[in-house]
């Protein structure tokens, strides 16, 4: 056998490690090199093995994009909706089996602009959900325009002349709108995005966790950023873990400092906890 | 009791356990009655944000395992289009109520129309088929309600009931049978195991079995064009497989979802055809006609899609004409004149909507058509 036979042989065998949890008959994935998509994913898997959570009882829902592509690479139930509509969707499954851990994966694109009234109401209703939302500040499936997200001056396909619009601020959204646990990381804090989405995972009430990800194809080309490696680095440099920070100081600009951390971790009664409660209650006094 | 709270308790009766909905006129009687009554049965009413959100959570809560239907009207039936394709694609059995009114747009929100009989056929993007009842009663539309369920998860698919606001907010007497009367269709879930088990799997039948998320079968499912197992492939060759699949499901399982009712049609020389609040008056209108010695008859549509294409074909075969009675301005006139095939004259009483015909422009428009 040869060198290059030999390493072939070697590759054939080389088998993710938690190869269980992902379609491999799917791969390979769309995502672009150096994108941080696949570095989210591997923490939610990691995470759900981690959390001891009954794996045939966790549904994976997301929407349309490249994070939207999640579901389809995850070896749970998982549901690729529209574009913006899978917190409705998850709305429906996780009330119709309250057995179910439902996450919803997916951009901020799909998250805060098309699916931004779904996100407010969920929370506000604190429907029991997870949702990861992955904050590439782009929409990258359709070649990097501008969205809710971009900073400011941001450049992107559909804002040549720099973004002028003020982006969201998603934990201080999630929070201000009835969210029961937030907290921020970006793709370079495995462990701790890791240990956060185990920890969130088992628990109640609308749960986000918003994370901070390369996009080098589109975001990065457009705003001359670099690689996906020269924005790990800037995570690096300028991330600041401060939990329990005020969301309000939360805001991404341009250039500057990203406050990551949990920013609440409260509980109180869910969409379910009233119907059960109070619903029940009075249809037993009848 | 009224139409609409006769619909709320036909869902109820086929075992409906969750409503997601938005108020919109004159189809919120329908969430009001199912607000009061679902938690009684153990079941979830929720009030969603918006239409787009009511249409996905019936969705979601198909795949939880459980039977579900919203209820819209107007606008509200334009936002649900979108995810109605979803249901389609998903092959998820809900059922979707229009109570339509005046359109386009707020139009007349308290007064009927009949003008979303092609937004039910064509609204969502791209190609496939729908099934849609029309009921003239609040007694109809309790029994074709039930019968929206029991279809939905035969075919494994979304249901339409288009109904209108006179049907809604008349009330008439309504007979609810009992429970062990009723035939109620439960869901088709597999026998298979998983790892055996494809979602997009079928038969001879084209109708595939379900599942629902937490039973172990790792599902995926996708609004993106996908082979059997549920994986995306965007290609020609799988667009050509699955729209021809969705289409052939319910093209080759007609005869079991057609249901038409036939008034004086042996001797007819013009047949009226009508649906839902129309066909009431149309009835009277071609009583008149009788009256004046017109062999007059009625083709009534219970289902109006799929299309009773093969009936209107041999009717033309030995009828004058055909005179269709709508309230809206030539929709499912379209239907006739393409299945009459020139070979009998087609005449249409069109109604912008917000009132019901006068009988007596109809009957005018028979006794033409008789000449």
């Amino acid at each position: 056998m040869n060198k290059s036979e030999n390493s072939t042989a070697v590759a054939d065998k080389l088998v993710h490690p938690m190869s269980d949890l992902l379609r491999m008959d799917r791969m390979p994935h769309i995502w672009c090199s150096s994108c941080g998509l696949g570095t989210t994913l591997t923490c939610f898997i990691m995470a759900v093995r981690e959390s001891g959570v009954d794996e045939k009882k966790i549904a994976v829902v997301s929407g349309i994009g490249c994070s939207g592509r999640v579901a389809g690479y995850i070896n749970l139930d998982s549901f690729h909706t529209t574009h913006g509509r899978a917190i409705p969707f998850a709305t429906g499954l996780t009330l119709a089996n309250p057995e179910l851990r439902v996450v919803v994966y997916s951009g901020d694109g799909d998250i805060v602009a098309i699916g931004g009234n779904h996100f407010i109401h969920a929370a506000r209703r604190n429907m029991d959900m997870l949702v990861i939302c992955v904050n590439n500040f782009t929409y990258g499936m359709t070649g990097g325009q501008a969205g809710p997200t971009t900073p400011v001056t941001a450049k992107a396909t559909t804002a040549p002349y720099g973004c002028y619009e003020y982006p969201f601020n998603i934990p201080y959204l999630a929070i201000a709108s009835g969210a029961t646990y937030v907290a921020r990381w970006t793709a370079l804090h495995m462990r701790r995005l890791k240990n956060s989405i185990a920890e969130a995972l088992p628990k109640k009430g609308f749960r986000v966790i918003e994370i901070i990800c390369p996009c080098p194809t589109a975001f990065a080309r457009k705003n001359r950023m670099g690689t996906g490696l020269d924005l790990m680095k800037y995570y690096h440099d300028n991330s600041i873990i401060k939990h329990g920070a005020d969301p309000k100081e939360a805001d991404i600009q341009m250039t500057g400092k990203i406050i990551v951390g949990k920013f609440l971790d409260i509980e109180r009664p869910t969409f379910r906890d009233f119907l059960v409660e109070n619903v029940s209650a009075q249809i037993g006094r009848k | 009791m009224s139409g609409d709270h006769a619909c709320a308790e036909g869902g109820l009766a086929a075992g409906c356990s969750f409503f997601a909905g938005y108020p919109i006129t004159p189809s919120t009687e329908i969430a009001e009655r199912m607000s009061e009554r679902l938690p009684e049965v153990g079941g979830i009413f929720i009030q969603m944000e918006d239409e787009l959100a009511s249409m996905n959570a019936i969705l979601g809560a198909a795949w939880g395992g459980w039977k579900s239907m919203t209820c819209t009207s107007g606008p509200g039936f334009s936002l649900m289009m979108e995810n109605l394709g979803l249901g389609i694609v998903l092959e998820t059995p809900t059922v979707l109520v229009n109570i339509q009114r005046g359109g386009p747009s707020t139009g007349l929100p308290t007064l009927p129309g009949q003008a979303d009989m092609m937004q039910a056929k064509w609204g969502s993007h791209g190609d496939y088929e729908i099934i849609a009842l029309a009921p003239n009663s609040p007694q109809e539309i309790f029994d074709l309600t039930v019968r929206a369920f029991n279809l939905s998860e035969e075919f494994r698919t979304p249901v339409l009931v288009m109904s209108d606001e006179s049907v809604g907010h008349m009330t008439e007497k309504v007979v609810i049978p009992p429970r062990e009367k009723l035939q109620i269709t439960p869901r088709r879930y597999t026998k298979k195991k998983p790892g055996e088990y494809l979602p997009f799997d079928f038969g001879e039948d084209e109708i595939p079995e379900m599942v629902k998320a937490g039973d172990g079968y790792r599902i995926h499912i996708t609004g993106l064009t996908h082979d059997k197992r549920g994986y995306p492939v965007i290609n020609a060759e799988a667009q050509d497989w699955m729209v021809r699949h969705l289409m052939r499901k319910i093209q080759k399982n007609k005869h079991r979802i057609i249901q038409i009712e036939e008034i004086n049609i042996d001797d007819a020389e013009v047949v009226v055809v009508s649906y839902g609040i129309s066909s009431r008056v149309a009835h009277r209108a071609m009583d008149l006609a009788r009256e004046d010695g017109i062999k007059a008859g009625m083709l009534r549509l219970i289902t109006v899609w799929p299309f009773c294409e093969e009936k209107i074909r041999e009717l033309a075969e030995r009828v004058k004409a055909f005179v269709t009675v709508e309230m809206n301005m030539g929709q499912i006139a379209l239907e006739v004149e393409r299945c009459a095939c020139g070979k009998a004259g087609t005449f249409l009483v069109p109604h912008a909507g917000g009132e019901v015909h006068n009988p007596e422009d109809i009957y005018q428009v028979i006794k033409e058509a008789a000449k």
